[in-house]
């Protein structure tokens, strides 16, 4: 069986942006959503992870725990100013904890294009996908 | 859109007739151009929220209407209380009170073109754009819970502007019956220093030239004539007013099942407007309008500082503030008689008509300005609500452009550095702290404000009574 590889992709959402997580397991696809989150923002390759943040959530699904992860990172990237490269996530049931390593916003080094609002309910989707897992939604920017 | 899916009322009236679970119709004004041109998700949603309970008329959606979640953007619905009517995190929107101001200068072009750099150049270092940014404004928590009752009243009782303001501004500037302590501590960090901040996005701030004027009368009403400089803001709550969607949209979501709502997707989260989490919902939706108002009302006061030191002798009144993303409570003729409707309006402006009592008594028999935000480097509109937009759709007109690219499109479509470049070959200065945020809002991303502004009119939802061409753009 081929390991399915981990990579993140955007689609397109007339005024916004769908962000694309797939991976081998279901964590593996929320941590490449969140790289997918950090790329409608800026290159993720430009960010490093230099400080890490520890961030936890909980949802009665699969699919409202994805927004919930995407949420918490768009709350921690307003208040902490940060922008995030790296992720962990670790799925128990219903409940999520993660890390995301990152570094403080440099308008000049990042040229962060757009400001993400939040992730809506719009094209929400958590699944297998062939032999791993799909993880996407649209984000309000 | 396939149009055969369509009862066509009228050249710019498109019904989908009552079927399946929907309560009531649902109407698109457009013309058959755009109509043509919007996306078959406009036409799903549409139909969505007009079998939501308690709907009452129809579902609308606006000339601009695009894919939405939930609602389409361009939508308006309202829904009676005492019919088991909801209210819908998703029909507001993130961007709670999104809104557009707009001042007068008293100055003419000449005025502004022989100071344009510098004058652009301190805009730019006067007003927080772009992600990153703060405001100079720190909030503590009683200050913030101040503002959050207070609105743009708040905003010039500490000094950040003028109480005639406040006459210019929808509910005179203070969104009544805000339940400050509905907004979460999480809420209220994320706006902790976004205080005076424009945000990112399609938000900017504009100079710009009154370029036409299509209807003499009313524009006199408005203080407007062909060649006056005005200056447009368009921007929202911040990250308070996006705190409060997100969360708000999860708890609709989870507690829509034990109000008996069945959603045929969850992106249509709402809660029954009598339900403890629609009050709570409305408590704290309306202190976020209060939020953007505050904030264009600082924002106004850093335009105006500006000014004062490169323009002294130019005064900056107020001409008018809509917001276009929110959900209120209003009075409407439905069936012969008067009823108190929760209306929402996602990328919609309020469109009263002449002889409403919420307009200013300067231009109450003009109709309440409609102001339309173009994309950045094209025109922008001012319009008059009109007595026919009443039966058409609850006093409610278009709101913008729409896009008409995704914003990946436009990346790899455009280089900001260009943009900025052939923009400034027309005489269009802009000022923005991301090249990638320009290329993603080049003009030729969005639909033609033209066309929809001319649909808007056509249609009687609002009158055109002014074109405006920017000179001078501050991009988020």
């Amino acid at each position: 069986m081929t390991q399915v590889k981990a990579r993140w992709e955007h689609y397109e959402h007339g005024a916004d942006i769908g962000v694309r997580g797939l991976g081998a397991s279901k964590g593996e696809a929320f941590e490449q959503a969140a790289l997918a989150l950090t790329a409608a923002i800026a290159d993720p390759a430009a960010v490093r992870p230099l400080e890490r943040i520890e961030l936890g959530c909980e949802a009665p699904d699969d699919e409202l725990l994805l927004a919930e992860w995407l949420n918490a990172l768009v709350y921690e990237m307003a208040t902490r100013r940060m922008l995030f490269s790296r992720f962990a996530v670790r799925l128990e049931g219903t409940r999520l904890t993660g890390a995301a390593w990152g570094e403080t916003v440099d308008v000049a080094r990042h040229d962060p294009a757009v400001e993400v609002k939040g992730a809506t309910y719009t094209t929400l989707r958590v699944a297998p996908q062939g032999e791993g897992w799909l993880a996407q939604t649209v984000v309000d920017v | 859109m396939d149009l055969s899916l369509f009862e066509k009322r009228s050249d710019y009236e498109w019904e989908i007739p009552r079927a399946g679970a929907m309560r009531v119709p649902a109407v698109i004004y457009a013309s058959e151009a755009l109509v043509r041109d919007m996306d078959h998700k406009v036409y799903e949603q549409a139909v969505n929220v007009a079998a939501l309970p308690g709907i009452v008329k129809a579902s609308y959606a606006m000339p601009d209407a695009h894919w939405g979640y939930g609602f389409p953007i361009g939508g308006v619905a309202a829904f009676d209380p005492e019919e088991g009517g909801v209210v819908s995190a998703g029909g507001v929107g993130f961007d709670i009170s999104c809104g557009v101001r707009c001042l007068h200068t008293g100055l003419h072009r000449d005025d502004i073109m022989k100071v344009q750099q510098p004058l652009a150049h301190e805009l730019s270092r006067s007003i927080p754009a772009g992600i990153g940014s703060t405001g100079e404004i720190r909030l503590g928590e009683k200050e913030m819970d101040a503002m959050l009752a207070g609105g743009a009243a708040w905003a010039v009782q500490r000094g950040w502007g003028e109480s005639a303001d406040l006459e210019r501004i929808e509910e005179n500037g203070q969104m009544k019956h805000a339940k400050p302590g509905n907004v979460s501590a999480q809420a209220k960090k994320r706006q902790r220093d976004e205080m005076g901040t424009l945000g990112s996005g399609n938000h900017y701030l504009e100079i710009q030239e009154v370029s036409e004027v299509f209807d003499a009368q009313i524009a006199a009403a408005y203080g407007l004539a062909q060649g006056d400089i005005v200056l447009m803001i368009h921007c929202g709550s911040r990250g308070l007013g996006h705190q409060i969607g997100t969360e708000y949209l999860k708890r609709m979501a989870v507690t829509a099942a034990q109000h008996g709502i069945h959603l045929p997707d969850r992106e249509l989260a709402c809660a029954p407007i009598q339900s403890e989490v629609g009050q709570e919902y409305l408590g704290a939706m309306r202190a976020a309008i209060n939020c953007a108002l505050a904030n264009r009302q600082i924002l106004t006061h850093l335009v105006r500082e500006v000014f004062r030191r490169m323009l002294p002798h130019a005064r900056l009144p107020l001409l008018y503030d809509v917001s276009h993303n929110t959900c209120k409570v209003e009075e409407h003729r439905v069936d012969g008689g008067t009823r108190k409707l929760y209306v929402h309006r996602k990328g919609a402006t309020r469109a009263f008509g002449p002889g409403h009592p919420d307009i200013p008594a300067a231009f109450r028999d003009a109709g309440q300005p409609v102001l339309i935000g173009g994309s950045m480097g094209t025109g922008s509109y001012v319009l008059a609500g009109t007595k026919a937009s009443e039966a058409l759709a609850f006093s409610s007109a278009c709101h913008g452009a729409g896009r008409a690219m995704s914003r990946h499109q436009a990346l790899k479509t455009w280089q900001g550095r260009k943009v900025v470049d052939d923009l400034a070959a027309r005489g269009i200065l802009i000022k923005s702290p991301s090249m990638r945020g320009v290329a993603e809002e080049a003009p030729e991303a969005y639909k033609d404000v033209s066309a929809v502004v001319d649909a808007a009119h056509a249609a009687g939802l609002a009158r055109k009574v002014a074109r405006v061409e920017p000179l001078v753009c501050i991009k988020g």
